[in-house]
This record gives C-alpha cells, sequence and structure tokens, in this order.
C-alpha cells in the first residue's frame, strides 16, 4: 500500500499534494509539469465566461515573507479551451478546473461547460481579491456563496464542486457551513490574504491594480487556523492551501484537517518539483514518526 | 527571497539604429542573455535584456517602450532582475546572429566572448538601414555582416540566407540567435541539419518574470525560468515553437 496515498472526492492522489489553481495551470504541458514535478493532483488556472486580459503588469513581486500578486484572472475563456481539454485527457493524476464568473449565470455558463469534459472536481473560484467583480465578492456573504454552489450543482451532474474560500472576511466557518448545506462536495481553503505593497521610492504602490492577494509562507498560520475552524465547522473534505513550502507544512495542514494539500507559491520558492519534494519530506517524516498512512495525519491535531 | 523593483537612476539615453541605450547608474551582475523587469510607475513593467552590467536596448515600438526610451538622466526606473538562464561561451570561434531588436544579448555576449579571446563573427539583421542597431560594438568584437530587407544596407534579404552561406565557408564551434520568432526557428532547423550547436534567446510575453503564473509558456517550458536561452535541439522539439504562443488572456494564438 502507498502510505502517501488519500482519496479525495471520489479521486485516488498517489500523495496529498496538489497544484493550487492560478499557478502554471494555464496550458496542458504546464499541468503536465507539475504532474512530472509529483503533484498528486492539479488544478487549472480559474476558467471564466469570456476571454479576459487580466491586469496590467506589475502583476506580482515577492516580498520578504511571501509573493503579492494581482493577475486578475486572465483566461481565455471556456469556448477557447477545447485543445487543452483534449489534450487533459492524457493526464494520469486527477485534473481539478477551477471557474470562475461575474454572476451566478456565468458560473452556471462555465459549469456546465466544464462538467461535460469530466474534470475530477470542479472548484468554485468565490475568493479572488484581484478583480473588482469577481472572487471574492461571492465568498464574503454564506448566503451568496451558497447561491453559486446551489446553482452549479444544478449543471455539475456527477462532478464534485468544491468551494475555495477567501480568509478575507470573518465569516469564512459560516460560508463553508453554508456551502455544505448548499450541497458542495468539499471546501478549498483558503485563497490569498487581502495585500498590499508600496515602493517607498517611487511613493507608489508595486503592483499595477495597487492592492493584491497576499500568499506564501507568511500565510501559513492564518490558512492553518481557517482549516482548522473549518473541520470542526463541516464533514466534507477540505484542501488545505496556504504556505505549504515543505514536507512539515503540508503534515501541519493536514493535522489541522486537510485531506490533502495545494501548493502554489512553493512553485516560486523550490521550482516545478516542489511537490515531489514535499511529498518525499513527508514520506521521510511519517517513517520516522511511526505513520503508517497519511490518512491518519488528517485532523491529527484536534481534540 | 525577495523579486521586488528598485528604483535606479538613469544616466542617460541614446539612439542607436533602430534602438535606444538605457544606461543606469548602478551595475547589475547579469550575464549575457539574461533580462531584468523594467517598471515605469503608472504605465507598467515589461522584460529587457542586458546590453552591459548596467545597459538595456529598447526598441521603441510601443507607448511603454517609448516612454523608457524617452527617460532622461536622473529619472528612475524600477529594476528586479537579473533574471533567467543566459548564454554559455562555448569554442573559440562563436557566429552570432540577431533579427531586429534581438542583436541587443549578442552584443553583450559579443563582449564577453571577445575579453575571453574568442573569436566573434556576427550576422545583423534588419529592416532597413536605419534600424540596424550596434554595428560599432559588434565591429569591435569581430567581423559583422548586414542584411536589410530592402537592401538599403549589406546584403538585401533574411539573415537566415546569409547564415547558411557563412556555415558553408567557414566551420563554427556554436551559434548564438535572437531575434524574431520564425527567425529563430529557420536559424535552429539549419543548425541542426549542419550539425552546429545552437543557442537561442526567446522572447515571450511575461507577467510575473519568476516562474509561476504561465504567461511565457513554450510547451510547458517557462522562457522566463528555464530560458530566456535555451538550445536549439530542445527548442525544436516543441511543438509552437516559432508558431504559436499565448495571448494575455492565455488564448493559444498564431505567431
Amino acid at each position: 500500500m502507498n502510505p502517501l496515498g488519500v482519496s479525495f472526492c471520489g479521486s485516488r492522489l498517489r500523495n496529498p499534494t496538489v497544484l493550487a489553481s492560478g499557478i502554471l495551470g494555464i496550458t496542458f504541458n504546464q499541468l503536465k509539469r507539475a504532474e512530472d514535478g509529483g503533484a498528486g493532483a492539479v488544478t487549472t488556472k480559474s476558467i471564466g465566461p469570456e476571454e479576459r486580459v487580466g491586469n496590467r503588469n506589475p502583476t506580482c513581486v515577492a516580498l520578504q515573507h511571501g509573493m503579492l500578486n494581482a493577475m486578475g484572472l486572465p483566461s481565455p475563456g471556456y469556448e477557447a479551451m477545447d485543445d487543452e481539454w483534449r489534450q487533459l485527457k492524457k493526464m494520469k493524476v486527477p485534473v481539478f478546473a477551477s471557474i470562475y464568473g461575474a454572476s451566478v449565470e456565468d458560473f452556471r455558463r462555465v459549469a456546465a461547460y466544464v462538467a461535460e469534459k469530466k474534470p475530477a472536481l470542479i472548484e468554485l473560484n468565490v475568493s479572488c481579491p484581484n478583480t473588482a467583480e469577481h472572487g471574492q465578492v461571492f465568498g464574503f456573504e454564506p448566503s451568496v456563496a451558497a447561491s453559486v454552489v446551489e446553482t452549479v450543482k444544478e449543471v455539475s451532474g456527477r462532478v464534485p464542486v468544491s468551494v475555495k474560500l477567501t480568509p478575507n472576511t470573518y465569516k469564512i466557518v459560516a460560508v463553508a457551513r453554508a456551502c455544505e448545506e448548499a450541497g458542495a462536495d468539499a471546501i478549498c481553503a483558503i485563497n490569498t490574504v487581502a495585500g498590499m505593497a508600496i515602493n517607498i521610492e517611487a511613493r507608489k504602490p508595486v503592483l499595477s491594480f495597487k492592492k493584491g492577494g497576499y500568499s506564501g509562507p507568511a500565510i501559513k498560520p492564518i490558512a492553518i487556523r481557517c482549516v482548522y475552524d473549518i473541520y470542526e465547522a463541516v464533514k466534507i473534505p477540505i484542501l488545505g492551501v496556504g504556505g505549504v513550502t515543505t514536507g512539515r507544512d503540508a503534515i501541519e495542514m493536514m493535522q489541522a484537517g486537510a485531506t490533502a494539500v495545494g501548493i502554489g507559491s512553493g512553485v516560486y520558492y523550490r521550482g516545478p518539483n516542489v511537490f515531489g519534494l514535499v511529498a518525499e519530506e513527508m514520506r521521510c517524516w511519517m517513517h520516522a514518526n511511526g505513520v503508517a498512512s497519511a490518512k491518519s495525519l488528517i485532523g491529527a491535531a484536534h481534540d | 527571497m525577495i523579486d521586488f523593483p528598485r528604483m535606479v537612476k538613469v544616466a542617460g539615453t541614446k539612439k542607436d539604429g533602430g534602438i535606444a541605450v538605457l544606461s543606469l547608474a548602478e551595475r547589475f551582475p547579469a550575464q549575457p542573455g539574461q533580462f531584468a523587469m523594467l517598471w515605469l510607475p503608472g504605465k507598467g513593467e515589461k522584460p529587457y535584456s542586458f546590453l552591459s552590467e548596467n545597459e538595456f536596448g529598447i526598441a521603441p515600438v510601443g507607448e511603454f517602450s517609448n516612454a523608457l526610451a524617452s527617460l532622461k538622466k536622473g529619472d528612475s526606473v524600477g529594476v528586479r532582475g537579473p533574471y533567467g538562464k543566459g548564454f554559455v561561451i562555448k569554442g573559440r570561434r562563436i557566429l552570432l546572429i540577431g533579427g531586429g531588436c534581438g542583436i541587443v544579448p549578442l552584443a553583450f555576449l559579443a563582449k564577453e566572448a571577445k575579453e575571453k579571446g574568442i573569436s566573434v563573427t556576427s550576422i545583423a539583421g534588419a529592416k532597413t538601414a536605419k534600424s540596424l542597431s550596434l554595428r560599432s560594438p559588434l565591429a569591435s568584437c569581430g567581423s559583422v555582416s548586414c542584411c536589410t530587407d530592402d537592401g538599403s544596407a549589406g546584403r538585401k534579404g533574411f539573415v537566415t540566407n546569409a547564415l547558411q552561406d557563412a556555415l558553408l565557408l567557414k566551420k563554427y564551434d556554436c551559434v548564438y540567435a535572437c531575434g524574431p520568432e520564425k527567425m529563430l526557428r529557420l536559424v535552429a532547423e539549419i543548425c541542426a541539419k549542419k550539425n552546429v550547436p545552437c543557442q537561442i534567446s526567446m522572447e515571450r510575453m511575461m507577467k510575473c518574470g519568476l516562474g509561476i503564473c504561465g504567461q511565457c509558456d513554450l510547451d510547458g517550458l517557462l522562457v522566463c525560468r528555464d530560458g530566456p536561452v535555451f538550445e536549439g535541439r530542445e527548442l525544436l522539439k516543441k511543438p509552437s515553437f516559432g508558431r504559436s504562443r499565448l495571448a494575455p488572456s492565455g488564448k493559444v494564438t498564431a505567431i
């Protein structure tokens, strides 16, 4: 038996690491690279209702303890991606499809199309902080997030639906619970933390969008706390994301309650092979600490 | 790791054929072929090849590059970098082939190679005589031949024809190329046929420059982090090389 194997919404993962949405996930070849780098599953960059170029550069910088980005949800639009979908059939690991919209109706339209491509899971991005009209505006209020989930569940068929939540609300646990009640099959937590950086010599915000989403090592404690609280509030599995760059980080995330662990900024810190490195570090730790299976780590820190 | 633009003073700009040479008041530990992201607050941020440790070559083609090209001494520009993998100098006799502003990283390479005592031959191509750039710095490193689309300087026609002739006349240890991607694909094919190693500096639209956003995708290779310099043979395995790239939305677009 593979000690690192976990099951997430019916998908078998060879290890708990998952390429988080927004990193490298524009094309099949990039997702393949994450697979080759050892990922247990991969998530596409969020797919939108129409073509969108995103924000102007600068869109991403790395600060002392984390990264700040405001890509602004660039997407070719769901109808322009048939070639990629065809190629995605060649992937050996499960593919999670992230989607976004500017209205509940957008989510329905994109989800209906994407569901036909039979991804392993549809992830609803109701948490991106980097555009005015998409993303986290759907994730602040439990009732709004629930309405997106209900609508998507009407068209998603057998494809499980996960909801990626924003930490930029004190209601994250209530949002998670409302999504579960609305029929969500999993929770993904967390998206980036709203942040900003100013170049003091230029006297200007460094990102052209001015504000951005903060990720990387600095946000790990925030993510751990959110996952811990959500685990106590819902029964559906959690994909824990936020600042995971090492095997120890991944184990901490699982002990907080995550069934699988997303890695995004870690690709910057350790390269596209970060997934295999993290998995190997987990295996070593488990061996040294007498842990026979990664599954037994899930929620281990709870009383 | 910190990748944050630092404001650096401009020492001056000067025109050289089709490009503007932007000189900064500070030197960077850059290798030929590496690039930096240059930022003008409120205007944008784009990747540019180093021409030397403190210079960039800018082709003024749009709003942003024109703003860069018209900076004055004492102005500031945000710089993050050097980024990417540069050229590796191989052998005793090398051939450089540049199209348009692709000549910029090659002029930097020519200088470094000459200092190492390597024989440098260059082929520079441009649309017209007026847009040929960096001829004199290249000439100070070795022989230079020119090609223009209209024949107003040097030979009329493409640099790839000149490359084929050059490879017939002499044996080179390595060919180095930078320019429009269709030209680069031809260069790689010609070198593969002649069994001459070649290193190619690629240009793709970039956003993060840090190897995570995927904008500069080349069939799974990231031009910003895995490149911008690649072995020609590696590139020829990539179906999109010289044929398609990603638009800012991520949509696959023909070149």
